[in-house]
């Protein structure tokens, strides 16, 4: 046991450690950025699932341009953002893209395990896809990671207020003038490249964590439109940053740092939620008789 | 019975005044079904019309249709003096009432905010001349109390009170309701029905309020238009919610009886044709 717990937790050679790694840092910063602003929409718009299916795509076009020898980074957009667009086009609505999720998902897995299977190159640049890594960020990859932030922030920023409302009361914002059907492909399309920016980092299998955990939990402490994407973000940021240095000393990959940093952070808003807010909340609706008085 | 009775009537009001809404020759069609045809119909700002008629007789496509989200197979519409187009922040929309998740990241406030700049492009922003307005709104429709709550958490009647606070924060013209009582008590039913009217008084905004049950709306409404087996009547209540009238729309005996004040319509028709078996399905 003695052995296992250095493997998991061990902070020796911290600074030397901090200086190899600080590219991952920023692009961890990043990450948690635009994963706690994004995840706002996705809980919005009941999109989870999506997220995973274009995570298991991306990482079977991350696997491809291992095998073939190209930049990573392209082959999970490529797959990401093709995923994206399939499930957009299948439909706005969960419920009619679900199962549709469900078929292709396990294939793309399939397609990448195949992919990984053939790759003869470094093992740890195959589990790294699948459940993150931390050292391999290099410059050019911090910067592809910057520029796909900087396009994915400003789209969100600029599309947030009628994409918030038609994520949450779409009839009344089409009737409002809210280009709710263009909205929506779109919006799968910026999705498609957080999903695979956040597959470099945190890897395929637990981008929910990063993505999804955030705002969720963000959501369960306060229902303010403008709290809930602060609480969002910070609470990524600090899943993110606060997971990877603790993942520094270690050799196990920092994914379960993150997910359990970020599954803590949402326990105790639970918790928070539940105190604050009973379940049954007293009805305040006004009497027949306030009627008259309004009339 | 009166001179609004029929169809091809030019409004009840003032006629100099521009309709809030014009239909004229209108006739609506999905693929080579025809819900109505012939519809000419105008109703002056400040009119609250009623539109009856059972499921599938194309209430909710009539809304769809002045919301410029469904084409007119022939015929003409306009809203103000102007033919429809999609968004037009001239008009406010109330729709059913769907619950909202009990984690939506709105407090009420905020969600009838969303119906003065909710379609405007950029970030969402605390505004102070924003709450000003939304507050007299809130007030209006009497759900102060209960501004800064979590609009998920609040009961259908609340929701559906600021669902009509949302549709008025932009000081529309017109105020189109899609069945806003159903899955509401009477009570509830009762009193968001009132706040159409008062918000129809104060803001001079014509309502076109769709809905299976005349009853909640029998003492406002100054127009019907009944839709039925392709054809409609419009008239006044009166002139439209009998026994001959609604027998002669439907083709087979319908009885109109009077009690304590309500409408009941007991139709001699086919189940599937019955003027009330929509009440027992969801409306589409």
């Amino acid at each position: 046991m003695n052995i296992s717990w250095e493997k998991i937790i061990d902070f020796s050679d911290y600074g030397a450690l901090l200086e190899l790694v600080h590219n991952s840092l920023y692009a961890g910063a990043l990450l948690g950025l635009i994963g706690g602003l994004i995840g706002v929409f996705i809980v919005a718009r009941d999109l989870p699932f999506a997220v995973h299916g274009i995570a298991e795509l991306s990482f079977a076009g991350a696997a491809f341009a291992l095998l073939i020898g190209v930049n990573v980074v392209v082959g999970s957009l490529v797959g990401s953002v093709l995923a994206a667009v399939l499930f957009g086009i299948l439909g706005n609505r969960a419920r009619e893209h679900n199962s549709a999720i469900g078929v292709l998902m396990p294939f793309g897995l399939g397609l990448g395990v195949l992919f990984l299977a053939l790759y003869e190159g470094r093992a740890a640049n195959k589990f790294g896809l699948l459940t993150g890594q931390i050292v391999a960020v290099d410059n050019p990859q911090l910067v592809s990671l910057a520029a796909i932030s900087i396009v994915v922030l400003i789209a969100l920023l600029v599309m947030w207020r009628p994409l918030l409302f038609a994520s949450l009361d779409p009839d009344v914002a089409a009737a409002r003038g809210v280009p709710v059907r263009l909205l929506s492909p779109v919006f799968m399309l910026v999705l498609g490249l957080a999903v695979a920016m956040s597959v470099q980092i945190v890897g395929a299998l637990l981008v929910l964590a990063l993505l999804v955990t955030p705002a969720a939990a963000a959501t369960r402490v306060s229902s303010s439109p403008f709290v809930v994407p602060l609480l969002s973000v910070a609470f990524a940021l600090t899943s993110m940053v606060g997971g990877m240095l603790l993942a520094l000393g270690s050799s196990v990959p920092i994914s379960p740092y993150v997910t359990t940093v970020s599954f803590t952070i949402y326990l105790v808003c639970r918790l928070i939620g539940r105190v604050r807010r009973p379940a049954a909340r007293p009805d305040v609706e006004a009497k027949p008789a306030a009627v008259a008085e309004i009339v | 019975m009166d001179d609004r009775e029929r169809a091809g009537d030019h409004g009840g009001a003032d006629r100099t005044v521009t309709p809030a809404l014009r239909l004229t020759g209108a006739s609506l069609a999905y693929g080579t079904r025809r819900l109505w045809s012939g519809l000419d119909l105008s109703i002056a700002p400040g009119e609250f019309v009623a539109v009856l008629g059972a499921n599938g007789a194309g209430k909710s496509s009539l809304l769809k249709v002045v919301l410029g989200q469904q084409p007119l197979e022939h015929g003409v519409v306009e809203v103000g003096g102007r033919p429809v187009r999609r968004g037009d922040r001239r008009i406010g929309y109330v729709p059913q009432q769907k619950g909202l998740d009990p984690t939506t990241p709105l407090r009420a406030r905020d969600f009838v905010r969303l119906g003065l700049d909710g379609h405007r492009w950029g970030p969402l922003f605390p505004s102070r001349r924003v709450n000003a307005t939304v507050d007299r709104v809130l007030e209006a429709v009497g759900a102060t109390a209960y501004a800064d709550a979590p609009v998920g958490r609040l009961s259908g009647g609340e929701q559906q009170r600021l669902r009509v606070a949302q549709s008025i924060v932009g000081d529309p013209d017109l105020l189109l309701a899609d069945e806003p009582l159903l899955s509401l008590d009477l009570n509830h039913a009762a009193a968001v029905s009132a706040l159409f009217h008062e918000s129809r008084l104060r803001t001079g905004a014509a309502v076109i309020f769709v809905t299976h049950d005349v009853n909640p709306v029998l003492p406002y409404a100054d127009r019907v238009l009944y839709l039925a087996n392709g054809r409609f009547r419009i008239g006044t209540p009166d002139a439209v919610m009998n026994s001959t009238t609604l027998s002669e729309l439907y083709g087979s005996p319908v009885e109109v009886l009077r009690s304590n004040g309500r409408l009941l319509v007991a139709g001699g028709a086919a189940p599937s044709e019955h003027p009330h078996a929509h009440q027992h399905e969801e409306a589409s």
